[in-house]
Formats: C-alpha cells, structure tokens, sequence
C-alpha cells in the first residue's frame, strides 16, 4: 500500500491512528479526578508532541542512518521560526506560505552549514555543528535584532503591513494565525460525562505534517538512499573504496533533516506566532538529540516516542508537588510515607531534569536502541507465543 | 598601547581557565580516548567545592549575649561559627577569609576520588563503544551531576568572595610607565594566571619527568605496546583521569571568586572548551593550552569598542568563527598529533 511494505504500512497505521485520536488516548481520567494531572490532552502540550516528533524524526534521518551526530540542528528550528514569524508579518496570516518558506529558509540554511561542517567527520562534525548553531543563537541575539528581534524575540504588531491579509482585525488587534481562516487556536470541546476531550485545528494541522513526514521517512529509510545512508554509518571509507562518493548523500540527508527541523519551527510559529533566539541555543539542540536517542536512533518510530516522552515528562512530571505524593502515599504509617516522599523528592517537581539525565544515562548504558530496543526485548521474551507480534516491530536498532 | 596591554591582560584570566579545562580535556582522550562532555560539571563541581567550604567554615551555633539585647529586649543570640571556639576570633576570621585557596586542598582529593568513581563506574564500560555513545553517556552524566548541585545548592548564583588581601586591583600602569589608572586588573585575576600557569606547569612537569608520567606518555603513543611490557597502563590511565579532574576542579574552585558559581557554569565552558580542545589539535597537550591562552586573548580584543565598531558582534562569535576556520584549512587544529580522531 502506498509503496509501503506490509508491516512498515501497519507501523503508518498505527501513527495514523494514535495521532487522530490522541485527545482521547491523552485523556484517559476524567476531569477533577485525581488522576487528571497526568491527561496530556490539552492543546498546547498535543501540539508539542508532534512538532517535536517532527523535529526527531528529521533529526533521526541524518543522525539515525548515517551516524553523523550534529550539535546544532536547533538552528534549523530557529531560522524557521524567524521565516514564519516573517511571513505572517509581510505576507498574511495564512499558515501555509509561512510553513512553505520556513521549510525552504531552513532547508538553504542547512545547505550552507551542512556544505562547510561535512567536510569532517566524527567529533569535528560535532564541534562545527555546535560552532555554527552558537554562532547562529549569538547573532540572532545581538546583531541581527532587526531581523530577529533580540532579546524580546520576533513578534506581530499591529502596523506589520500584511499586504493580503488585514493588518489588524476589526476589533482592533492582532490577527491569529489561520489556514483559510481556520483559525489554528480553534477548539472543539466535547464531553462524555466528566471526560473532556479538546479537538484543536492547529493540532491537527500539525499532526496531519507528522503522518507526512513519518511516511516520507519510512519511504526514505526503505529507498536505494536509505541504504547508501546505512552504508556511510557503517564503513564510509568501504564506500568509497567502491566508488561512491559518500559527500553528496551526507549532505542530502543533512539538508532533509534541516528542512524537518525548519517545518517544525514553522508549525512551532503557527501555533503561537514568535519566535526568539532561545529556539536556536545549544540547549535545545542537545535536546533534540535526547528525544532520538531516547526512544531509538535509527529506529523509524522511535524519535517520536523519544519526543513524546521527554515532552510528556517536562509538562507533567514537572507538575508534581509534594502534596501530591502525600496524597498518593497517604496509605503508608505517617514517618515511612515522609520517608518515601523525601526519597522521591528530588525527582519530581523542578527536579524533572534529573529523572531526565538518569532514564537517558540508563538507556545509552543498558539499551543503546532506546526504548524501540526495550520494547523488542520484551517482545522477545513472548516470542515462542507470538512470532509475528515481535517482528512487526523489528525495525534495526542503531549501532 | 594600553588598550593593547589591557586586552591581553583580560583574555589571561579567561584564557587560563579554558587552559586549564581543555588540558584536562585532553589528557582524558589522550589516554583514555573518551569524549568526557561531563568536564564541564566537573569544572563547576570544583567551583562547589569552594562554595561548600565557605560554608563549612562559617558552620555557626547561636550563642546568649548577655551584653545586648535585641528589639523585643530580650537577650541577643549571635550566631558564632565553630572555628572561633577552636582557634579564636582573630584566627578565625582569617581562615573563613581564606576560604577559597583552604578549599583547593581539599578540591584535590575530592576531584580525584570523583574521577576515579566516574571513570571506574561508568566510562571504563564505553571504551569499547562508538564515540558517540561516549558524548551521549557523558552528556547525560553532565545532565545529572549539574541537577544534583542545583537540588542542594538552588538555581542562583552564590557569591564566593577571594580572600580580602586579594580584594582591588593592581595598577599596571604605574608599573609600565603608562598614566596611573589606564590598565588596571584586579589581584585575583593574576592569581588566578599564575595558579594555572603553575598547574599546567606541574601537570607537563609530572608528565615528563617522572616515571610515572613516562610510562603514561608510552600509554598514549603506543597503549597496546606498553600492555604487552606488562605494565598494567589502564590502573595509571584511571590515575591520569582523577588527575584531569582534579586539574578541572581547580581551574573552578578558583574561578569561583571571579564568577558567582552557579549550577550551569559548567555547561557554559564545556561548549568553548572543547572549541578549544580542537582548535588546539585533539590529542595534544601543548595545544590545548597554546590555543587556550589565545582564545582567550582574542575574545577580549574582539570586544574592544574599536573592533565592535567596525565588526558588530565579533566578539559573541570570534571563537567559534576561529574554531570553524581552523578546523577547515587544519583539521588537525595547530599543534593536533596524526592520526589522532580520523577515523
């Protein structure tokens, strides 16, 4: 189906459907329960899931296939945020030309660094990923303010010209970001007794773009280029000496995944338009580079996973307190319940990010496939039972 | 001219800490041949060292003045540090003052047992697996260290001041015949130049002329060679490691006074840092200090007004911009070894 192998068209299914009907999976406790705390089904936070999805998926095809390891591809992201900002400023509010020209800016951009940083290899790479991507976040903070904003970031204003679309609404403000005047902030709510499920346009506007890149991603995993990517991971110089010349298919998937990391900044600026040069630091490079690993280099699903999850742990994980702990362990003698809150503590709450660098320390010492790799071992362990469940799941592990 | 003279001044002190950081950098993947993204943490595990011990120091139990009283006019209760009671006030007060230089004693053992637990607990395990796999178990181990110290320590930055003797500045010009006041440099700063100075001097001293420091220098040209001599050169490589990081601890627990520490500083350095490593060739060490010192005095001639003037934003970016031309025209950075990381 669709040039799809079989099991790679039920993964798409799959993808399909999870993202469909994710404010339903999301919100599996009603609301004012208890448990309500840990429903991700808002807008904002279902929104994030599949920019950065998008963002890891890309990053995943250059990172994944060819072990290239960049540093820097929150530049990308960044400079395709500033192109759609830009564009709902000159242009109109009208989502598409902005997500058009900031996959186009990123996709340049990504040519230009990715033609200078992939004359090295390895740790070079990196360093030089790294450079350029810094170099990108101190400029677009200092010099290029009137391009970026600086500091304050890039924002709409009500005398932006907007030469097809209205500079301001009637009532006087700032226009919102819209796909032929569906505006991306719309919502639908709809409640089945306490359950509340919020369908939000610019969620599925972004998540119709994650089924696109996830499939152009399978496609581009099962193509003759997927497998001459594979063939640079693991013996570029074997290549070589075959007569391929290893630079134009690096730097092609170099480009593609700059172009991923530009739709996701241009989908990251439809949904609430600014953009600022945070977007581009070291940081948030080094976070996408969490996700892919997370979840599984090299692995078709396993950037989303990875993304999903690190998304899910930063809004809701950090949402936990104290007092809720009390409430959970309120069953245990009053000093053990103390003892145990204290123990978890430091996990929880602001600590989100030390949970982070021990689930991500753990999965790069003990599951170097991320937690595609775990789930396959567990599916392993059930195999005598059902041979065909656990190979649906097979996709290659990264080195 | 003493602008001139100024600039250099201001990039040593910057300069020696990126010195100090890339060398410990560079011995690590000298010998061991590990990418340690976790040196930045360890830079500023140093820099918490010192913290701790100001602390540790000024550690008080409240004491009844029957002398005064406070508002409420009942009896005043001072907070009196336990070291008045074992050495007396005067004595006392000194030692809190030389809080920071009584810290790098005890930074020394700290930072090596430190290295030792990271290297024999975790990194020991990578050495087999790709180098990206040593990045990203490092990252991650950076992640955790630098969480940690914010879960004690809290997010802001804590003032750690440099003993009073060291407080002002020294003025240059008098010195060099220039008006008084045109090049003044704080006196910590030219501590902090010479304690690196004499650190990286100790570390190529212990390299070179001991023979502990030759066998290791045989460990990093030819590993499997010394092996086969039956010199057991991965205890000496795990040695070397605790000793890189006590060097990078140093480099924080003096930094501390010039910088407030804070949870992240670590992460700051470690991205210039490893600019510096491969500007200075990967695998050298002479290098990595050459190009320290020099990255150091660039950036503060990139941010005189002159040069902003002409070229605005040089000086956010020199570094980089330096980084990224000499990897392209000397992928072996000035002084890199062959056959260092090209695989």
């Amino acid at each position: 189906m669709l040039g799809l192998e079989k099991k790679d068209f039920r993964l798409l299914l799959i993808v399909i459907g999870l993202t469909m009907l994710a404010p339903f999976i999301l919100n599996p406790f009603p609301e004012g329960s208890e448990m309500a705390q840990f429903n991700a089904g808002y807008p904002d936070l279902m929104q994030r899931f599949v920019i950065f999805g998008i963002f890891a998926i890309g990053f995943n095809i250059l990172f994944g296939l060819t072990g290239y390891l960049s540093f820097g591809h929150a530049a990308f992201l960044g400079a395709g945020s500033y192109a759609a900002v830009w564009m709902f400023k000159l242009l109109s509010m009208n989502v598409l030309p902005a997500i058009a020209l900031s996959v186009l800016i990123a996709g340049l951009f990504s040519l230009i660094i990715g033609y200078v940083s992939l004359r090295r290899s390895g740790i070079y790479f990196s360093i030089l990923t790294l450079a350029f991507a810094q170099m990108s976040f101190a400029l677009a903070y200092s010099v290029l303010t009137p391009i970026t904003g600086g500091e304050t970031g890039l924002q709409l204003a009500l005398d932006d010209p907007r030469i097809f679309g209205a500079s301001q609404t009637a009532t006087g403000n700032i226009p919102v970001p819209a796909l032929f005047g569906l505006e991306m902030r719309a919502s639908y709510e709809f409640s089945i007794g306490n359950w509340l499920f919020t369908f939000n346009a610019g969620y599925y506007l972004a998540a119709i773009f994650l089924i696109g890149s996830f499939y152009l991603a399978i496609r581009i995993f099962r193509s003759p280029f997927g497998m001459m990517l594979r063939a640079i991971k693991s013996n570029q110089t074997r290549m070589s000496y075959t007569g391929l010349n290893a630079r134009p298919y690096t730097l092609a998937a170099f480009v593609i995944s700059g172009m991923y990391a530009g739709l996701a900044g241009g989908l990251m600026a439809s949904m609430d338009p600014l953009a600022g040069a945070e977007r581009m630091q070291w940081t948030a490079s080094g976070e996408v580079v969490l996700m892919t690993i997370l979840g599984g280099a090299g692995t078709l699903i396993g950037p989303v996973l990875g993304a999903g999850m690190i998304k899910y742990f930063e809004n809701i994980f950090s949402k936990i307190n104290d007092t809720i702990l009390h409430g959970w362990f309120a069953f245990l003698p009053d000093g053990l319940e103390n003892f145990v809150v204290a123990i978890i503590h430091p996990f929880i709450g602001k600590g989100w990010h030390l949970t982070l660098g021990l689930v991500f320390m753990l999965v790069v010492i003990f599951l170097p496939g991320g937690l595609v790799q775990g789930g396959q071992k567990i599916a392993a362990m059930f195999q005598r039972k059902k041979p065909e469940d656990a190979k649906s799941k097979a996709t290659e592990p990264a080195e | 001219m003493d602008q001139f003279i100024l600039q250099i001044l201001n990039g040593l002190d910057k300069g020696s800490a990126y010195a100090l950081i890339a060398l410990g950098l560079t011995l690590i993947f000298g010998t061991l041949g590990v990418v340690n993204f976790a040196h930045g943490a360890l830079f500023m595990l140093g820099a918490f060292v010192a913290v701790t011990m100001s602390k540790l120091l000024t550690l008080s139990h409240k004491v009844v003045d029957e002398t005064r009283t406070d508002f409420l006019g009942n009896p005043l209760q001072v907070d009196v540090p336990y070291i008045y009671d074992w050495f007396g006030q005067a004595t006392g007060d000194v030692i809190i003052d030389w809080a920071v230089p009584i810290a790098i004693i005890a930074a020394i053992p700290v930072m090596i047992a430190i290295g030792f637990i990271m290297e024999r607990g975790l990194i020991k395990h990578f050495y087999k697996r790709p180098h990206a796999d040593q990045i990203l178990v490092t990252f991650g181990l950076a992640i955790v260290i630098q969480e940690i110290v914010k879960y004690f320590y809290g997010a802001n930055p804590i003032p750690t001041p440099a003993p009073s003797a060291f407080v002002g500045s020294f003025d240059f010009g008098v010195a060099l015949g220039f008006d008084p006041n045109a090049i003044i440099y704080p006196y910590w700063r030219l501590v902090y130049f010479f304690f690196s100075i004499g650190i990286i001097a100790a570390v190529f001293a212990f390299l070179q002329f001991t023979t502990f420091g030759m066998v290791v220098r045989a460990g990093m040209a030819d590993r499997e060679t010394v092996g086969l001599l039956g010199i057991d050169i991965d205890k000496r490589f795990t040695i070397m490691f605790g000793i890189a990081a006590a060097v990078a601890g140093l480099a924080g627990v003096m930094y501390a006074p010039i910088n407030s520490p804070n949870y992240h500083m670590g992460m700051d350095f470690l991205v210039l840092s490893f600019v510096v490593v491969v500007v200075g060739g990967m695998g050298s060490l002479p290098g990595a200090v050459a190009a320290g010192f020099l990255l150091g005095i660039l950036e503060s001639f990139a941010s005189m007004s002159a040069v902003i003037d002409i070229l605005p934003g040089i000086n956010q970016i020199i570094i980089y911009l330096v980084a990224i031309i000499i990897l392209l025209t000397r992928p072996r950075g000035l002084m890199g070894r062959k056959g260092v990381m090209e695989e």
